[in-house]
């Protein structure tokens, strides 16, 4: 480690400084080395820093997602996991073995594309067997781990089907059948899901995890779909512009954004600006909200954050107002099935608005039909500052 | 964390990727592919740039060649005269193709696949032979000139000169017009012209901004590429073009007639510089190209319009209508026992014994020559296109290949066969053993029609995945067993397609063998020259007929053979 420059070594670990180490990685694998090592790895086309600086660590039989939005750097860092680019600087570990000079076809992946990238002219079977037959395997042989896969991932008897003879979903099973043939260490899925429609992304979702807990291969897939990423990830590893933001559970980041990018990707976030006028205070034009502790000092522009669902509905109407609540204004009310999203204009100097989701119970003690104005209030535990 | 172990240090310098046999595979084929390039198209250019500046007996002259060909105008006339017939014959046939193909995908006119096969028929027919045909029809003892013989008022459109060569020309370059443009026009999206509906848009406005600019790109290319084909061509002009003098016909009575090769390589510079100018200029503007229609676009369905469909019917009639009769007389012509005392039909003059040309010999050699060209031809542009496409590393390898593939479309069939002729038969040369053999005349023909050949290749195998290869070596499947297992057999349709375009041209071409072939191997299109300079056209329209019918003959046996090829295909094709 001695050659890592220190700046990056403090970046890298500034990231999960705050948080309870639990919540990053799993107790259990703290215990293993990392399967996959990602050290220090920098990619640069021309001008253009597609990566800077990535440190991550996948355990054995993990489940990765690299999050972020297009031109994060996502899949440029997973091509160069697979050796289909290489990285400008850096090393790649895989199994504990130097993998970043090898090109693809040394390194023991298997790897699901977008496109699925089935060979059209052969079927289903054929597809599958196409790394087991060059690797010279015993037809029997073949014949039997063709049969296995198919019944993995849920396709009996439809082996001898063309790949443009099968839906969306059947064609991705068959992609992933093929990515897992040679048994390999590491799983990748490049946005395996996003060519297919609503309904059959959320079963092959299941599928996949299932498919993937059971086999206990370590797998890193790319995708800029948050809900994905968060049902899906042991672990996710949040990008934005070639660097990581946050790596960690799915529930410890959503519950604990590192920064107003990671909070406002993953989910939604209220913004409010301000200042921060005391130590657990923060003033948003003519409002003042407590806090909790934070390392911004007093008189700093801020950012006051808190997502839809932990703002309160005062149902009360008390006109001595009480700390942390509002008024404001009702401008929009969307319904969304389970819940009703309100967009709210704060009385006051605030600009922005606000999104508030109430549920069905709580919307009809509202009467939402003549609804002007409401109380709000901010639980101090919920709020962030940035 | 527990990361640290007793590992090496991340090095600090720039990560190179190992270099694996296929690496090697890819490049060694890379490196080959260049030298052919280099060797078919680039090496053989340079003896003959030199030759210019050369005497007759090889002192060197410096410019004097250029200066005499300028100052002496009976022969820079031709210059300007090339020019003319290639711009008026550009003009014509754009016009003509752009009605026609607008015809075949804009309007629900009856009969449109008739159409658009009969309007390709001139793909079939070398020039030289609608030359002839067009001798039979407008010529001194032609079916209009004389009104069919004193049965119906006569026209004479003083055929040998301008009008003859311009009337050919436009028949000759009409239906790569016509395939530039057909192509141009059915690339379109629906949505774009309901949505101009129902902005109450007028028909002619929604045609101003809508359609011309979605052809735009396609018009300029039809526009280049029919340019430089008049601007060459030596068939038409050879046999109808009287005293009017062209470049082309200049560069072989300077070669052939008075075996002055240093004047034939000045003026093939002259042929050569308008040519190359025009390619030039085409790609910069197709560069600024950009995809006009998504994957998502919807396609056109021609709504019916009596008044439109009706005019467009009695257009493409017109056209086709010619084009038929041109391609009847060619036939009747080479039937017909004495033209224009005896009409009594027969097969008299498709006894080649005693006329020049070497008779059912040059036409078996012919169908040599364009089978190992179809062959060998398809073969390495593929190749060559897959490294170019698909290849990974070498980008400026890649580039460079890619160029080179591009450049035989600027060159003309004279100019090419001419440099051959500098760079083979120079006895210093190792190739020189290839000289006054049919693999040069291969070589040629594969060179000359290479462009059109890489450029289809390099299109098709665009379209498919780019994940194919990232899959395979995933599953450590080296590049050449997908190339053969799924990439082949994915492009087999593509593969034919160019197979058959070699074998067609090179039963048509002239201009770039006439130099070239030696006295012991005779050729079918060649023949026709030698038969039409001895003045024994019947037999010349009968060679031409005989051509024309084979390929004709080779398109059907395609088509018929691919039926069952082209079902799958599209069935593989099909995305859900």
């Amino acid at each position: 480690m001695s050659q890592i420059p220190e700046k990056s070594k403090v970046s890298a670990a500034k990231v999960n400084q705050d948080l309870p180490n639990e919540l990053t990685i799993p107790v259990e694998r703290q215990l293993t080395e990392p399967y996959l090592q990602i050290e220090n790895v920098n990619k640069v086309f021309g001008e253009f820093v597609a990566l800077k600086d990535i440190y991550l660590n996948v355990y054995p039989g993990e489940f990765v997602c690299l999050l972020g939005p297009s031109g994060c750097g996502k899949t440029t860092l997973l091509r160069i996991i697979c050796g289909l680019e290489t990285q400008t600087s850096g090393r790649i570990m895989q199994g504990g073995k130097d993998v970043s000079q090898l090109p693809p076809q040394k390194r023991d992946f298997g790897i699901v594309f977008q496109s699925y990238a089935l060979f059209p002219n052969l079927t289903a079977e054929q597809n599958i067997a196409y790394g087991l037959e060059n690797a010279k395997k015993p037809k029997a042989e073949i014949r039997q781990r063709v049969t296995e896969l198919l019944e993995l991932v849920g396709l009996e008897g439809l082996g001898k089907k063309y790949p443009s003879q099968m839906s969306g979903g059947q064609q991705q099973r068959v992609a992933l059948a093929r990515a897992l043939a040679l048994s390999p260490g590491l799983l990748l899925l490049d946005e395996p899901l996003s060519a297919l429609d609503a309904k059959v992304r959320d079963k092959l979702r299941g599928e996949i995890t299932k498919v993937q807990r059971r086999l206990g291969i370590t797998t890193v897939m790319v995708t800029h779909d948050q809900s994905e990423a968060l049902a899906m990830a042991d672990r996710v590893v949040v990008m934005d512009k070639g660097y990581i933001a946050q790596v960690g559970t799915a529930n410890s980041i959503y519950q604990y954004p590192q920064s107003p990018f990671v909070a406002n990707f993953i989910g939604v976030m209220n913004f409010l600006e301000g200042v921060i006028i005391a130590e657990k205070q923060i003033r948003c034009g003519n409002l003042t909200f407590n806090v909790p502790q934070n390392q911004l000092s007093v008189n700093q522009r801020a950012k006051l954050a808190i997502r839809p669902e932990d703002i309160q509905v005062v149902f009360e109407q008390t006109n001595n107002k009480t700390e942390n609540t509002l008024t404001a204004q009702v401008e929009d009310i969307e319904f969304l099935g389970s819940v009703y999203r309100l967009t709210l204009n704060p009385e006051g100097d605030a600009k922005e608005s606000l999104i508030v989701e109430i549920n069905t119970h709580q919307a009809r003690q509202l009467d939402l039909n003549n609804l002007q104005s409401l109380n709000i209030y901010f639980p101090p535990e919920q709020v962030k500052v940035f | 964390m527990t990361v640290t172990s007793n590992r090496s240090p991340i090095s600090s310098g720039k990560i190179k990727p190992i270099t694996t046999s296929e690496d090697w595979i890819m490049r060694g084929l890379l490196l080959l592919g260049t030298l052919w390039l280099f060797v078919g198209v680039v090496f053989p250019l340079y003896p003959m740039l030199i030759r210019s500046f050369y005497d007759s007996n090889g002192s060197w002259v410096g410019l004097s060649n250029y200066v005499k060909y300028i100052n002496t105008p009976s022969l820079s006339v031709s210059f300007f005269n090339s020019f003319y017939i290639a711009i008026v014959s550009t003009i014509i046939a754009v016009s003509l193709a752009l009605i026609f193909s607008y015809a075949l995908t804009r309007t629900a006119m009856v009969g449109k696949p008739w159409f658009k096969i009969l309007g390709m028929l001139p793909i079939y027919i070398p020039p030289i032979a609608t030359a002839i045909g067009l001798i039979y029809l407008f010529g001194n003892k032609g079916l209009v000139t004389t009104g069919a013989f004193g049965r119906l008022p006569t026209w004479d459109i003083n055929l040998y000169g301008a009008n003859g060569i311009i009337l050919g020309e436009v028949l000759y370059v009409f239906p790569q017009a016509l395939v530039i443009l057909t192509t141009a026009l059915s690339l379109t999206d629906a949505r774009l012209y309901e949505a101009a509906q129902a902005l109450r848009t007028s028909p002619m406005r929604t045609f101003l901004t809508i359609t011309i600019p979605s052809v735009k790109y396609g018009l300029i290319s039809a526009m280049f590429v029919c340019f430089i084909l008049a601007f060459t061509d030596f068939g038409v002009p050879k046999v109808v073009g009287g005293d009017f003098n062209v470049l082309a016909t200049d560069i072989y009575k300077q070669v052939i007639g008075q075996q002055n090769f240093s004047m034939g390589a000045t003026i093939s510079v002259f042929l050569l510089i308008p040519t190359v100018f025009a390619f030039v200029i085409d790609r910069i503007i197709q560069r600024k190209q950009t995809a006009l229609v998504t994957a998502k676009a919807v396609p056109l369905q021609p709504k019916s319009n009596p008044m439109l469909d009706g005019i467009m019917f009695a257009f493409c009639s017109l056209i086709v209508g010619l084009i038929l009769i041109v391609f009847a007389t060619i036939i009747l012509a080479s039937l017909v026992q004495v033209w224009p005392y005896n009409f009594q039909l027969g097969f008299k003059h498709y006894n080649f014994n005693n006329v020049a040309g070497g008779g059912y010999n040059a036409y078996w050699n012919s169908i040599v020559m364009s089978l190992y060209t179809a062959l060998l031809g398809t073969i390495i542009v593929f190749i060559g296109a897959y490294l170019v496409e698909k290849g990974k590393g070498l980008k400026w390898l890649r580039s460079l290949n890619y160029f080179l593939s591009t450049v035989p479309l600027a060159l003309p069939g004279l100019v090419l066969g001419l440099a051959y002729v500098f760079f083979f038969n120079n006895p210093s040369n190792p190739l020189n053993g290839l000289y006054g053999t049919l693999g040069i005349l291969v070589i040629c023909n594969i060179i000359h029609f290479y462009t059109v050949c890489f450029l289809t290749a390099s299109t098709g195998l665009k379209q498919i995945d780019p994940e194919f290869e990232a899959v395979s070596a995933s599953m450590a499947v080296p590049f050449y067993k997908t190339f053969w297992l799924v990439t082949v057999p994915l492009c087999l349709p593509i593969l034919l397609e160019i197979g058959i375009y070699y074998f067609v041209n090179t039963m048509v071409t002239i201009s770039a063998i006439i130099f070239l072939y030696p006295a012991h191997i005779p050729l079918a299109a060649v023949a026709i020259i030698n038969m039409d300079d001895a003045g024994d056209i019947a037999p010349a329209a009968a060679m031409s007929t005989l051509i024309v019918l084979t390929s004709m003959g080779i398109r059907a046996i395609y088509w018929w053979g691919t039926k069952g090829l082209r079902k799958r295909n599209q069935a593989w094709l099909k995305r859900s």
